[in-house]
């Protein structure tokens, strides 16, 4: 595939993967600090180039039921959005997950609660990744670290979204959204045909040709032996993605005597702090998850019965955390570390939460 | 005796569409929502866009409107259909993607979607099934309940003071650009049925010719939310829905004719 080298901020990797991946629809409401994804994508009027939608919706409410629309039309559909209109969006991400339609949500996060502040933040671990919605369902969490993964991830989204059926959320935050990198650029992927799509997606209600029954996208069934069923359905897609779709980085982590888990921006400052406390002697090594869900327990399991201690990095006031413990299952100590309310860490205060928290605590 | 002669194509006088399913309707009987739905149907048979249709369903006593249309359909979150249409017709041009609305749905919770599409001109045709109540949760006040009407949220009649005022929110659509086609029909005899058919044949047809957003109300009876009979049900809703919500065209060929 022809790469091609260019500069960009995070939000507009997003707006230019989405071109290039053969996206048919995005659908958004201006947001900081994530308003270049649609800014980028008005100014590369991509419906001259690939026949790509885009629309303006009037809240981040129309902008996830526009997506459910397209999507149960079998097309690859997306939105973007910063916490407080995530939060807007949990109703129809819902809707999507009990409908099993897939689709790509991408949240670059802000610090929080409420309208919280437009800096970044991994505040919104929680609602990514135990469901923000009503009812028992999960999505798939990509969490990049880079812009050049923000780019990357929007298409390995389609290819978990359609086999798997389901919501695919790139976890993001102000950071990676903001900062301009260098990011290597493929070629067009064409967008679907409809043959392709009756193919791929033959569930989707895009208008019921003569050869079969009529396609019925809903998450409603009144009789509660076939919603339980269905659960169970829902249940085993998620044990399988555990099973075949977990993703990390481990760096370092052989010989390790101390552990860094730590995600998206998170994991560069840990990276960081890794290297600064080697110069002090210290083996650190880092577990990245790249999935949030599904995380990779097994392999913090496997690193908790080596290592002396683990240190969670987060800018929350403590979420993977949880994850992190039951993963280690107490084989040894586990600790948070977090600045949080849009504060991004530096690598000196890890490392000496890393030492006190852990090495000498 | 039964003439087995008589069952020729050429008597063939009336016959059921094969854009209804077989399913057993669970609506209330002497409800407005069967008849409502027969016209569309037919309506899409007559244009032969069975395979082009899409059909949004709403929440409210229509939930399941996706299992009677034999068309591809997609049930909506409460209100959304109009934002879920729009995404479709967008993404499908020559589609005729249409949602199915009550006045719960459409009026109160969807407001800010309806508005918007509208206001947008998306392509894409309303119905919107005015009763005046909340029929699926058991008769609760509606943004169309009419002031002094008892429903199961106001016990003793709607008031101002507590409750404000009935919303007539097809006048509201009318005002906006982006409507090409505003009509308000009934379907409480067979005159007012096939009228009614007529404009939704017409919203199609706009639809067709891409005109932008075409939204036929229909009034329609709630006899058991009412708590009359289905005959005193639909004398009651001349007598009063139709004096708040008076029935014809608002709005032709984007031009206001009220």
């Amino acid at each position: 595939m022809a790469k091609e080298l260019k500069l960009m901020k995070g939000n507009e990797a997003i707006a230019e993967a989405a071109i290039r991946s053969g996206c048919d629809g995005y659908f958004g409401y201006p947001i900081t600090p994530q308003s270049e994804v649609m800014e980028h994508l008005m100014l590369e009027k991509p419906w001259e180039k690939t026949g790509m939608v885009v629309l303006q919706a009037e809240s981040e409410i129309a902008s996830i039921n526009m997506v459910y629309g397209g999507a149960g039309t079998g097309k690859k559909v997306m939105t973007s959005s910063s916490s407080p209109g995530i939060s807007l969006m949990q109703e129809g991400l819902t809707y999507l997950a009990g409908a099993e339609l897939p689709c790509l949500v991408v949240n670059v996060v802000r610090g929080g609660p409420g309208l919280g502040t437009i800096q970044p933040s991994q505040a919104d671990y929680f609602q990514a990744t135990k469901g923000g919605g009503h009812g028992d369902y999960q999505m798939y969490v990509l969490a990049p670290a880079s812009v050049q993964e923000m780019y990357d991830f929007v298409f390995d989204a389609w290819d978990i979204a359609f086999k798997y059926r389901t919501p695919v959320m790139i976890l993001s935050d102000g950071a990676i959204g903001q900062v301009m990198e260098k990011l290597y650029v493929g070629d067009y992927v064409p967008r679907w045909t409809d043959e392709q799509i009756a193919e791929k997606a033959p569930w989707a209600a895009f208008g019921k040709p003569a050869y079969r029954d009529h396609n019925i996208i809903t998450s409603l069934e009144l009789d509660s032996a076939k919603q339980e069923a269905h659960n169970h359905h829902l249940q085993a897609k998620y044990r399988q993605m555990e099973r075949e779709d977990v993703r990390f980085e481990a760096l370092d982590t052989e010989d390790a005597d101390y552990l860094l888990v730590a995600y998206g921006s998170s994991a560069r400052i840990a990276q960081k702090a890794m290297q600064l406390g080697k110069e002090k002697g210290y083996k650190i090594g880092l577990l990245r998850p790249i999935t949030l869900f599904p995380f990779p327990t097994k392999q913090i399991a496997e690193l908790a019965s080596k290592v002396k201690g683990i240190l969670s990095v987060e800018m929350s006031a403590g979420q993977m955390v949880m994850d992190v413990k039951l993963a280690a299952e107490n084989k040894c100590k586990v600790e948070h570390f977090g600045r949080y309310g849009g504060i991004i860490p530096t690598p000196h205060e890890v490392l000496e939460a890393l030492e006190n928290q852990i090495i000498k605590g | 005796m039964f003439n087995p002669d008589i069952i020729k194509p050429e008597n063939l006088v009336y016959k059921r569409t094969n854009v209804l399913t077989d399913a057993v309707m669970h609506y209330c009987p002497g409800c407005g929502h069967g008849t409502i739905h027969r016209i569309i149907a037919e309506v899409i048979e007559e244009m032969g866009i069975q395979d082009k249709a899409i059909c949004i369903a709403p929440v409210g006593c229509s939930v399941l409107a996706y299992n009677y249309f034999n068309v591809d359909s997609l049930g909506a979150a409460h209100g959304r259909a109009p934002a879920i249409a729009s995404a479709i017709q967008r993404l499908h041009p020559n589609h005729h993607t249409f949602t199915y609305q009550g006045d719960g749905d459409l009026a109160a919770i969807g407001t800010g979607e309806t508005i918007h599409a509208c206001n947008r001109g998306e392509n894409i045709v309303i119905i919107f099934v005015n009763n005046g109540i909340y029929g699926m949760t058991g008769g609760q006040m509606a943004p169309t309940t009419l002031l002094g009407m008892k429903t199961a949220t106001t016990p003793y009649g709607r008031c101002v003071e507590l409750n404000g005022y009935p919303l007539q929110i097809t006048e509201l659509l009318a005002d906006l650009p982006g409507t090409y086609y505003v009509t308000r029909q009934s379907v409480q005899t067979p005159a007012a049925v096939r009228k009614a058919k007529k404009a939704i044949r017409q919203a199609f047809e706009n639809q067709k010719n891409h005109k932008g957003t075409s939204f036929v109300e229909i009034l329609s009876n709630c006899n058991s939310g009412w708590k009359k009979t289905p005959v005193e049900a639909n004398k009651w809703m001349e007598e009063n829905m139709m004096a708040k919500y008076v029935p014809g065209d608002i709005k032709v060929d984007g031009v206001k004719v009220r």
